[in-house]
């Protein structure tokens, strides 16, 4: 469906993509997890033909980028990392508009419009003005829009990035319903859990090249343990205290406030760690994600 | 499942023909720019009917009929170019509001499409070109002055200013200088990233000299040799120009004529090309 071979962007000197290959899928939900400032969202740019790439080979739905802008945006739904919303139209004039871009029937628009509200959960607000809604109801009313021309694929920049968690959920629900419709998803994202809620495969990227790529699950298996402890002895011990655990489990990462201890059985490695007489503020067992394999790959954390 | 209603899904499979879109696009995309804009106006018709109808009253009958008689009085039978004063200040009264208007327009509806309200980013989301947001746009602005345009038209002929025929000759001269000071202001706007103030010079270092200094209120003649060439640069002497010829018949060599409509042409195709290539490398990110 959308395919790359060694696809970079440069901006003068600054290389941000740097010759990546993917491959993604009908009806999957293919995601780019990545830091800021990863590459991701010029990804997403040259896939929706607004960004013209510096080399390297796409084709989207059957086309080239390059010459073939409109029939690719045709057929694909884009939600901006900025809403990019009319905020001086009310609601549903948001939705009728855009579709009109699409030079589909004003009948036809005003009738999807409404049921795409309904989709959206904003069927209250449809009179409303778009500068008088949450973030969330915002980010669902762009999700709507992108939706209005039946797109086969649908394409989201980090879909809830600045959102309370419980406007998050309600909009995983909604992604869920899509991706259960059988949609393509394609989503960048610097948050680990939505790439596990959402992903069916992803990539991992950094600095605009690709560490890892997988399903989050196969990820974590490679990349990761099944479990994790983790050990805080206080900012200023952590490192010493480090080297005494050096030995438990598979292997250690100190990070500034804590010490991760990879071992698929994190009790017995927190037994062990007490063993060795050291007794930490707090400890933790957690299953491994995709933070541990980010941290793995690149040797930072996701979110600095 | 029999027995229950077929739904569409959230994608309505086969109810749109993508190919169909992308072609429609490419012909039609600016129309869809100019739609939407025209539906965000809506909500400003009233104040816009407001001042559009209000000013040309305002204006003619202030401006036209106090210093109307004063200039009358003073120039005698003759008049200002064989007219009374009124006459002759009201085509390039038109001309400068629609000049006024199309600058404000461009100025921060322009600068706000890519930065306040980035609705560029958005149209440059759908089937549609950097090309035809530009041509859209201008589409949309035109609509807008023709609000004060024909409000002047309908103040002249109402109270018998020049020929009925001649001011309905105003509308098209009036589109056309609306293009040609549109596009430019366009053409250089597009080219501004940040708002430090330089904006308002357009109205304050462009639009107002160039109102006062294109004959708009006194023949170009009267003005010292070594300022004509403002006139002959300003696109609202060209249309002011023309519109006098319209109105009242004003002297215009055939050549002349053609040099004014010439020059308003070629300064709205230059600049509309300028800034479709602004437009093209901004939304291209």
């Amino acid at each position: 469906m959308i395919e790359a071979k060694g696809l970079t962007k440069q901006y003068g000197d600054f290389t941000a993509v740097d010759g990546i290959d993917f491959a993604i899928e009908p009806g999957e939900a293919f995601g780019f997890l990545g830091p800021n400032g990863a590459g991701k969202s010029t990804t997403m740019r040259m896939i929706a033909a607004t960004s013209t790439r510096t080399s390297g080979e796409l084709r989207v739905l059957g086309f080239d980028p390059e010459s073939h802008g409109p029939e690719i945006r045709a057929q694909l739904g884009i939600v901006p990392q900025a809403d990019q919303l009319d905020e001086e139209l009310r609601v549903i004039d948001n939705l009728i508009v855009y579709g009109r871009y699409f030079g589909l029937p004003l009948p036809y628009v005003k009738r999807r419009a409404e049921e795409l509200l309904e989709f959206a959960q904003l069927t209250e607000k449809r009179k409303a003005r778009v500068d008088g809604l949450s973030g969330g109801m915002k980010r669902r009313l762009t999700i709507a829009r992108g939706l209005i021309n039946s797109p086969k694929a649908m394409l989201l920049d980090e879909p809830t990035t600045g959102l309370d968690p419980q406007a998050r959920h309600v909009l995983w629900d909604r992604l869920f319903r899509l991706k259960e419709e059988g949609t393509t998803l394609v989503l960048t994202t610097h948050y680990m859990d939505e790439a596990e809620q959402l992903c069916d495969r992803l990539v991992v990227v950094d600095k605009g090249t690709i560490v890892a790529e997988g399903s989050p699950a196969a990820l974590i298996r490679q990349y990761s343990t099944r479990e994790v402890l983790e050990v805080r002895f206080g900012s200023s011990r952590n490192a010493e205290a480090a080297t005494v655990i050096e030995g438990i489990g598979s292997r250690i990462e100190v990070l500034p406030d804590r010490v991760l201890v990879y071992d698929d059985d994190g009790e017995a490695a927190m037994s062990a760690v007490h063993e060795r007489g050291l007794q930490p503020i707090t400890s933790l067992v957690r299953r491994s994600s995709l933070e541990d394999v980010f941290l793995r790959l690149t040797g930072r954390s996701l979110i600095e | 499942m029999s027995g229950t209603v077929q739904r569409r899904g959230l994608v309505d499979v086969g109810g749109v023909d993508h190919a169909a879109v992308a072609r429609s696009s490419r012909s039609w995309g600016w129309w869809f720019v100019a739609e939407h804009r025209i539906r965000s106006m809506r909500s400003y018709v009233a104040s816009w009917v407001a001042i559009g109808v209000g000013s040309p009253f305002l204006f003619l009958l202030g401006l036209g009929v106090g210093l109307g008689l004063l200039v009358d009085a003073n120039q005698g039978a003759a008049g200002v170019d064989g007219v009374p004063y009124l006459t002759f200040l009201a085509p390039a009264l038109a001309m400068a509001t629609v000049m006024q208007t199309a600058s404000q327009e461009n100025t921060y509806g322009v600068f706000g499409g890519f930065k306040w309200f980035p609705m560029f980013f958005a149209m440059n989301g759908t089937p549609i070109g950097p090309a035809h947001i530009v041509i859209g746009f201008q589409v949309s602005v035109l609509v807008r002055v023709l609000l004060p345009l024909v409000a002047f038209v309908l103040v002249m002929v109402l109270f018998g200013i020049g020929s009925a025929a001649g001011a309905i000759l105003l509308v098209p001269i009036g589109l056309l200088l609306g293009a040609a000071v549109g596009f430019a202001v366009m053409s250089w706007v597009a080219t501004q990233t940040e708002d430090r103030g330089q904006l308002s010079f357009i109205e304050r270092f462009v639009v107002v000299p160039l109102t006062l200094f294109s004959g708009t209120y006194f023949p170009l003649e009267t003005l010292p040799w070594f300022l004509h060439w403002i006139g002959w640069i300003s696109p609202l002497w060209h249309a002011a120009e023309l519109g006098r010829a319209a109105l009242y018949g004003a002297a215009l060599a055939p050549g002349m004529a053609l040099v004014h409509v010439g020059y308003l042409v070629l300064l709205a195709a230059a600049t509309c090309l300028l800034s479709i290539r602004t437009f093209r490398r901004r939304l291209d990110r």
